[in-house]
């Protein structure tokens, strides 16, 4: 459940150094956690899962070498829609899909995404509860 | 301009469009215009203008966590949102 994953997350990150980094320095964290929680719970089924997962955990010899997914270098669709082109921005892995498929990927995507942010401002609102009382 | 669309059918096109309608918020809702054209450009420049919009709250949560971590006993606050999940 990406609830769970997304905690565990965060645990590390305090965990990490606390007072040692900058406000901002664990902002970026948790943001860059959100996203690859929401990813790798999406599972690899879905091309945005992957390509975000591509994008954040980019270092160089650290595990996900599957070679099947590594294959689709088709050339970036150039289309004459700007919102189309719009939309092959905002959802990652959008550049190179078909048409049909880039509507199924930003469906499911702001599914997720919806969903992440539905999970962080409950965090954020018991951890403020959580504040209040003492 | 849709010269790769024709492949697929205008039917699949619609089907999905009218899920992303379902999934955007009754504040980003329209009424329904004449043309499915129409209707359609208009989703996917409010499917994009909430994409961006997630995308600004997840970057402003992630702040307002990092605050409230810096602030707070964190795990007490886990262990409750956790519990509070659970129930829901």
């Amino acid at each position: 459940m990406v609830a769970l994953r997304f905690l565990r997350a965060l645990s590390l990150v305090r965990c990490s150094g606390p007072g040692a980094r900058s406000p901002s320095y664990r902002a970026r964290g948790i943001r860059r956690a959100a996203y690859a929680c929401m990813a790798a719970s999406a599972g690899p089924r879905r091309a945005w899962s992957r390509a975000l997962l591509r994008k954040i955990r980019r270092r160089p010899g650290r595990g996900l070498r599957r070679p099947r997914a590594v294959i689709r270098r088709r050339r970036p669709v150039g289309g004459g829609d700007p919102l189309e082109v719009a939309l092959r921005r905002l959802v990652p892995g959008g550049g190179c899909m078909e048409y049909c498929r880039l509507l199924e990927e930003a469906a499911d995507y702001v599914k997720c995404l919806a969903m992440q942010v539905r999970l962080m401002q409950t965090i954020v609102d018991s951890a403020s509860h959580v504040n209040s009382i003492d | 301009m849709s010269g790769r669309r024709s492949r697929i059918s205008e039917e699949e096109i619609n089907e999905l469009i009218s899920k992303l309608q379902i999934l955007l918020p009754d504040n980003y809702h329209h009424r329904h215009r004449g043309s499915s054209r129409a209707s359609a450009a208009t989703l996917l420049k409010e499917t994009c203008n909430y994409i961006k919009s997630l995308h600004k709250e997840v970057s402003e949560l992630s702040g307002q966590l990092s605050e409230l971590m810096a602030a707070t006993d964190f795990n007490g606050a886990q262990a409750e949102v956790l519990q509070s999940i659970f129930r829901s």
